[in-house]
């Protein structure tokens, strides 16, 4: 496959390693009171679509940023790659 | 018989080669294939077929090849299953038949084809169920014996293999006359264009046909084309060079024969795998012919009639003076014509009847509406029978059964072939991805001026998609070339066997067989009978296979579909894919700063990841490891040693907020760790399991060097660079990796302090002013750049020192020559070891990625105040259960028993089994500061059982030893000598 880069271009994805849904941004508050169900539920209940999904990867053999990758799981279309640090700078992380 | 003719076809007479074959010295041309010069050598029978056994000839002329298939080369070079069609014919080859017990002409598994009412499809399931015992005692033994076609050499493979990367805007797959001319079209454009073809000439059909293009002969034209490509500097043609695969967004996998590699002479590379980038691909891979289904139909000298014309007309091989040709199509046709011009009597055999094509009696004899029953002869036949009983005398039989385009590559990606009523064939899917488009017979388009009409447009849509300027072309004049076809897929009258897969020696018999034993989908009929399987992977049978099932179910072909198609379309050896990343190259090798100087001492190397570190380093006379560790760890204990500890992973951190993201990547706290010292951090996974430990030197306000453990060094960067950029990324906080930039070393023992104070500048060791946890950036040797860190692994007083790379090899020789009037010692990776198992402290041993900082007895380092990775699911009560498993340290009862890591806990007056484990030792060494084996490991509710014996069961290698529990603290528990 082929990850077009933000920053740097189309890359083989050979560069990368691959880690997981991108939920895995929106890391619960530790304060909240419910924080051990949510921490549970963020670690272990993850989807797996058919179809669309938004995954992070990173750039390791390459400028280390973690990518954001939409991509279809049935063809690896990819729409759409964006800075996760973006991404998580929009949600208010 | 066969036998050369005199002049014609696309060989260098002037250029002869000597081969042998089974032993015997043959002669063959330059532009041969071993195939051609086999038959032209009259060499009909070649091999032995998988199953049955029975003598098998050329079939066909490509890589399609279900038979004659041979091994290549002597002794190590050695290479099985390789397809004479594909060879290319070189001086002194060598190759043998396969797949027989004691000759080619007299094999003893011939037997099989007399079983054959026992063997046909689903034998295996059926017979090899029961006795169960009997299949690791007798069936297995039979059949891996009998089973495969050729045998490896046994010998590692001694040829090289490159690999290599290519980029274009066009990939045009096939040389035929549809690729050439899309090549052309993109290249006079101005795109960059690869084509690549299996064969060593390009031309496809046309150095096999005897076509016109334009009022110029077929090869003339194909002259012309590829001169021209060759001037353009934007195409390159690959020929020997198969696409074998598509995968993702325009990328292909391909392997390049290369012919200038010679076995065992040069160590020039024998293939290159190809890794093909386009962003655009335009598929030309032609068309493959198939048989029809008669009895004995897989005799020597039965050939595709293609086939049959390609060995005529490019390889001079004249296939006897009396053939017949049996037809369902025009095309089949084209071979009785060639063979006629050449006054050969052809006898055409016709299965459409209304069809006497016979006007100006340029064959021997033409019977339309007829059907070959069976032939006659074993190892090459000498006549055939036809439904009405009639023989005749025959050299070879040419048989058309139709074409089927060769639809491989647009299938790769799953889109569907859909099947084409009027030529009777599966052709390429819409939705292609990827920009792929498809140019000539590969299409369906079997005629010629259809074929580069459609090379035209396609190469034009192509080059519009990219931007590229596009032509108008005028339409080709060719000779006209019928391409009528009915279906006929075997013969229904014949009572022999009739062979579809001939690979596999699948028969009709065993496709009714399937179909009446419920095996109807052809993904089952595929693995009920094997048909489609193996090198050719069903090319000349898939389609007439599924035809037949498809009579049976009365469902239609369309309906019926076919098997997936999958890469690779050829064979790919597994040495190719592996290239040049084999034995030691499989993976880079780190070397430590002071790897020179540790091998003029003679070190012992250990690999610990792709890391070669120092084990020990024996002295003269030092007959065994331990006597050289033991020496070590001493030495060290009373007075002082040296070990590279640069693999030790590096990250330096920096910016306003590097305190607040290692006080969230830490489990224990980091705020208020001043400059200048250094503390000892635990690092969870977000679910509570220890991940990784080291330690935080604070180097200035804003600059801080953490360390991780060898093992983790990568994981651990990347897990800091996620929680930099996903989860905090407001902190100011900037991190490298700095693993290679600093070499590291341990000084350790009761002289460290005196040895380092003659290396530093200017600088006071003193316990006051650079106590235990204490770092400084200093200069070392007359102004060098240096880190130094108190900090102690060993439990002595330690200092670790840090100097850029380059300096580390002189690093290590300086600190050996100041620590002469200490007698120091370097030591390696099994006194660390020793020496941090002697201080009770945990490694990777105890880190399994199981264990919880509570199993450690670190629980007190885990911070409930603060927000760090893993501390909230930490508190999860499984993970917390009073009764858990602790770190805790064994002795054996009797001080001369040795035990083993991997032993299993018992308590004492408890059965050996699984429900009474209480837990396992992880880490053991000799101690030599206590004079004898300790241990560490966990124990259910460990710490509160300290001098209670228990069994360490270690079945394995049946050891059994009382331990007692104690402190996992052998050495120095109060820490005195770290902090004197």
């Amino acid at each position: 496959m082929i990850i077009e880069h933000p920053l740097l271009g189309p890359r083989d994805a050979a560069e990368f390693v691959y880690l997981g849904d991108a939920s895995l941004i929106a890391r619960p508050d530790w304060e909240n009171p419910d924080a051990g169900k949510e921490f549970f539920e963020y670690l272990y209940l993850r989807d797996n679509p058919e179809g669309m999904h938004r995954e992070l990867w990173y750039h390791e053999q390459g400028d280390r940023s973690w990518l954001v990758v939409t991509r279809n799981t049935l063809t690896h279309e990819i729409l759409n790659v964006e800075l996760a640090r973006q991404i998580a700078l929009a949600m208010g992380r | 018989m066969f036998s050369r003719l005199p002049e014609g076809g696309l060989i260098d007479r002037e250029h002869s080669f000597s081969f042998t074959f089974n032993n015997k010295k043959r002669i063959g041309y330059k532009g041969d294939t071993l195939a051609s010069a086999l038959l032209a050598n009259n060499q009909l029978f070649i091999a032995r077929s998988f199953k049955y056994h029975r003598p098998r000839g050329v079939f066909s002329a490509g890589s399609e090849e279900p038979n004659a298939l041979v091994q290549l080369g002597r002794g190590s070079f050695s290479e099985p299953n390789t397809k004479t069609t594909n060879i290319e014919l070189h001086d002194n080859l060598n190759a043998k038949s396969q797949n027989y017990k004691l000759s080619l002409q007299f094999d003893l598994l011939g037997i099989n084809d007399k079983l054959s009412p026992f063997l046909s499809a689903g034998f295996y399931y059926k017979t090899f169920m029961w006795p169960k015992l009997f299949w690791e005692k007798l069936y297995e033994p039979i059949i891996r014996s009998s089973a495969g076609l050729g045998k490896l050499s046994g010998y590692p493979d001694p040829d090289n293999y490159d690999k290599g990367f290519l980029h274009c805007d066009i990939l045009v797959v096939g040389g035929g006359p549809s690729g050439l001319f899309s090549a052309l079209v993109a290249g006079r454009a101005g795109a960059r264009v690869i084509l690549a073809d299996e064969d060593f000439r390009l031309g496809g059909r046309l150095n096999s046909d005897r076509e016109e293009i334009n009022n110029q002969s077929g090869r003339e034209w194909t002259t012309q084309t590829i001169a021209e490509l060759k001037s353009l500097d934007n195409v390159r043609l690959l020929p020997r060079t198969v696409v074998f695969g598509n995968y993702d967004h325009g990328i292909f996998g391909a392997l390049e024969q290369r012919p200038d590699a010679l076995p065992g002479i040069n160590k020039k590379p024998k293939t290159v795998l190809w890794r093909i980038y386009s962003k655009r691909s335009i598929i030309c891979t032609g068309a493959t012919e198939r048989s029809i289904g008669f009895g004995n139909n897989d005799r020597p000298g039965i050939l595709l009639a293609g086939a049959m014309r390609t060995y005529l007309n490019r390889f001079a091989v004249k296939p006897g003076d009396q053939v017949a040709l049996f037809t369902n199509n025009d095309s089949g046709l084209k071979t009785a014509n060639d063979l006629a011009d050449r006054d050969i009597a052809v006898t055409v055999i016709d299965t459409r009847p209304n069809q006497d094509q016979n006007t100006d009696n340029k064959y021997h004899d033409y019977i339309a509406g007829g059907r070959v029953a069976d032939v006659r002869g074993k190892k090459a036949i000498n006549s055939i029978i036809l439904t009405d009983g009639k023989s005749i005398k025959v050299d070879s039989l040419a048989v058309a059964g139709g074409w089927n385009p060769n639809v491989h590559l647009t299938c790769h990606k799953r889109t569907k072939p859909v099947w084409n009523e009027k030529i009777q064939a599966f052709v390429p899917g819409k939705n292609l991805t990827d920009g792929m488009r498809v140019a000539g017979s590969a299409s369906g388009l079997f005629d010629l001026s259809s074929t580069l009409l459609s090379s035209i447009s396609t190469a034009n849509l192509t080059l519009e998609d990219l931007g590229f300027p596009t032509s108008q072309y005028p339409n080709f004049e060719t000779s006209a070339e019928p391409t009528d076809i009915t279906p006929f897929w075997h013969v229904k009258e014949a009572r022999s066997r009739s062979w579809i897969d001939l690979q596999n020696d699948v028969t009709t018999k065993d496709i009714a067989q399937a179909h009446n034993e419920g095996f109807q989908d052809v993904e089952h009929l595929k693995r009920y009978t094997t048909l489609g399987m193996a090198t050719d992977q069903g090319r000349t049978s898939n389609v007439s296979a599924l035809a037949i099932m498809s009579e049976r179910t009365g469902k239609s072909i369309s309906e019926t579909g076919i098997t997936i198609f999958r890469p690779p379309y050829i064979p790919i050896p597994i040495g190719a894919l592996a290239g040049r990343s084999r034995g030691k190259h499989f993976r880079p090798t780190r070397f430590t700063p002071s790897h020179r100087w540790a091998e003029k001492q003679g070190a012992v190397f250990v690999e610990t990841g792709n890391w070669l570190r120092a084990q020990w380093y024996p002295l003269e006379g030092e007959t065994h490891w331990r006597q050289s560790v033991d020496r070590e760890v001493l030495s060290t204990r009373e007075s002082v040693g040296v070990c590279d500890v640069s693999t030790l992973g590096k990250i330096d951190c920096q910016g306003r907020d590097t305190a607040e993201f290692l006080n969230r990547v830490y489990s224990n706290p980091f705020l208020k760790l001043p400059v200048g010292k250094v503390r000892y951090g635990l690092m969870m996974r977000e679910d509570g399991i220890v991940y990784d430990d080291g330690t935080v030197a604070r180097l200035a306000d804003n600059h801080y060097v953490i360390t991780t453990t060898t093992a983790n060094a990568v994981l651990v960067f990347r897990q800091l660079e996620f929680a930099r950029q996903c989860l905090w990324p407001q902190l100011d906080v900037h991190l490298i990796s700095t693993t290679d930039g600093w070499a590291q070393f341990s000084v350790a023992g009761p002289n460290s302090r005196s040895l380092l104070a003659k290396i530093v500048d200017d600088f006071d060791l003193s316990n006051q002013a650079f106590p235990f946890m204490a770092c400084a950036n200093l200069t070392v040797c007359g102004g060098r750049k240096a880190r130094l860190f108190r900090i102690s692994f060993s439990g002595e007083l330690a200092y670790e020192i840090a100097v850029p790379s380059r300096y580390g090899n002189s690093m290590m020789k300086t600190l050996i020559k100041a620590g002469q009037e200490f007698d120091v010692v370097p030591y390696g990776t099994e006194a660390l070891g020793v020496m941090r198992i002697e201080k009770g402290h945990f490694a990777g041993n105890e880190l399994t990625g199981q264990t919880t900082a509570f199993n450690l007895g670190l629980e007190h380092m885990v911070s409930k105040k603060k927000d760090s990775i893993g501390n909230k699911l930490s508190e999860r009560s499984g993970l917390n259960q009073p009764d858990g498993i602790r770190l805790v340290g064994f002795v054996p009862v009797d001080r001369n028993q040795q035990f083993n890591a991997g032993a299993h806990f018992i308590s004492r007056g408890k059965e050996k089994k699984l429900e009474n484990d209480e837990g396992w030792m992880t880490s053991v060494a000799h101690s030599p500061t206590m004079g004898h084996t300790i241990g560490l490991g966990f124990i259910k509710n460990g710490l509160n059982r300290f001098d209670e014996i228990v069994h360490a069961v270690d079945p394995l290698r049946g050891k059994n030893t009382d331990v007692k529990i104690c402190s996992p603290h052998f050495y120095d528990p109060d820490g005195e000598r770290q902090r004197g």
